[in-house]
């Protein structure tokens, strides 16, 4: 193929990839590295479906081109748990119910990490907008903010 | 289509010269890859200007700040030094999209897509920034009003591209401060917004204004007979009517399904309002 030639890490392995200057990087995540964790919901950036981490930063991976990462770190949803061991989002997403359909869930477990990464320790208020770009058309947004409040004190390690 | 990307000024502004077809600047892409998919645009070129490391700096010059056209609104909001001396503008760029968003949008970008609605325009308006523009003829520093012309367009020449926006050092006793409605609490653009640039005395007399205003006009409207009404007062009520009035009377907005005329011309007044007291109330801590 006739493309740009990407060098990037993905969840902590060295990959390469060809893609067309287009080509988005949810693209290149799905299609050519078969991680499809990320979904396609909206593609312009509303939905929060499609959310990874691209250096250290929640973005839409729609609204990035994947020959932009040439030289990034990107973290995926594929990257969360350890082996068998989810992450304590992961579980609690499960123990809540905070999902039905699960479209959304990558994009939110992705967004509700970085969160919690960067404010171990939000109020309702202070998820609710973190979360606000992630859209979820079944389960209602009360079930996720719970789950994530229980696994911000499961990170902090307070009892629970 | 191409993509490139430069790691120097010189080298995008040759891009972007040597380039005969639709050529577009790529910084965080939430507007042009939007554009893109929609089909509005077809780029033959885009020059991503992330690479270019002076444009991804906020750094303090001589006469105030230098923020790259690169730099996300993320990275403002976590600039200790701006949100101290600028916090109208600050709040103004982080009202941009979601935290995906932020993450990757640029003033630079919300300026260039020319949208009466920007968040950050009316704020930038408001403390006076200048663009500091790079071309095929050399660099040229305009202020922000002077940059969009009509919705969608801008003043850049073909083959110009910002590579910052510069704001002034902050005296004692100034502040400012940006407010916008919307229907609900996050994710939504302007139906109204007020951004609002205050000096004072050091007995909280008004010395110096700049009101400006959005989503009200084809572009950012600056307003300067509010901003004189607000001048060698202390933001008494007379001076809070006058400042809703004038406002009111600039605005020159357009029914659409964000709002109606006579609602946005009076909801622009009473942002007003509150946004002169916001940056008013900053100021006077501001000693």
């Amino acid at each position: 193929m006739n493309g740009i030639a990407v060098s990037t890490a993905i969840n902590g392995d060295d990959i390469e990839f060809l893609c067309r200057p287009e080509e988005t990087l949810l693209t290149v995540l799905r299609d050519r590295l078969g991680l499809m964790g990320a979904k396609e919901g909206c593609g312009t950036g509303d939905c929060g479906a499609c959310s990874v981490r691209v250096d250290g930063r929640l973005v839409c991976s729609c609204l990035v081109l994947g020959a932009e990462v040439q030289g990034q770190v990107v973290e995926t949803i594929e990257g969360m748990a350890s082996g068998d061991s989810l992450h304590p989002l992961q579980e609690k997403f499960l123990e809540h119910a905070a999902l039905q359909c699960g479209i959304c869930t990558p994009g939110f477990l992705m967004a509700a990490k970085d969160l919690l990464e960067r404010n171990p320790d939000p109020s309702e208020e202070e998820i609710r907008f973190g979360l606000a770009g992630n859209l979820c058309r079944c389960t209602g947004y009360d079930k996720i903010v719970r789950a994530v409040q229980d696994a911000a004190q499961v990170m902090r390690g307070d009892a629970a | 289509m191409h993509y490139s990307r430069p790691n120097s000024v010189a080298e995008a502004v040759n891009l972007l010269g040597g380039n005969t077809g639709n050529a577009f600047i790529l910084a965080g892409g939430s507007d042009l890859l939007v554009r893109m998919k929609g089909g509005f645009v077809e780029p033959s070129l885009i020059v991503d200007i992330k690479a270019i490391a002076e444009l991804r700096q906020i750094r303090a010059t001589d006469k105030g700040f230098w923020i790259g056209a690169a730099v996300t609104c993320a990275e403002l909001g976590e600039s200790e030094m701006l949100r101290a001396a600028w916090p109208g503008v600050v709040e103004a760029a982080n009202l941009i999209g979601s935290k995906q968003v932020q993450g990757r949008c640029t003033i630079a970008g919300n300026l260039c897509n020319a949208s009466p609605a920007a968040d950050s325009v009316p704020a930038l308006v408001a403390a006076g920034a200048r663009v500091h523009i790079v071309g095929p003829n050399g660099s040229r520093v305009t202020a922000v009003e002077d940059v969009p012309l009509s919705p969608g367009k801008t003043s850049l020449a073909p083959g110009e591209m910002v590579a910052a926006i510069e704001l002034d050092e902050r005296p004692a006793h100034a502040s400012d401060a940006y407010i916008r409605f919307i229907p609900r609490t996050e994710m939504d653009i302007a139906v109204a917004s007020a951004g609002i640039n205050l000096t004072l005395d050091a007995d909280g007399t008004i010395k110096t204004a700049r009101v400006a205003l959005g989503a009200v006009a084809p572009t950012v409207l600056r307003v300067d007979e509010a901003a004189e009404a607000l001048v060698g007062t202390k933001l008494e009520t007379a001076a809070l009517e006058r400042l809703a009035e004038t406002c009111s009377a600039a605005a020159r907005p357009i029914d659409d399904k964000r709002g109606t005329i006579a609602y946005r011309k009076s909801v622009v007044g009473v942002l007003a309002k509150r946004t002169a007291e916001l940056a008013y109330k900053r100021a006077r801590a501001n000693s």
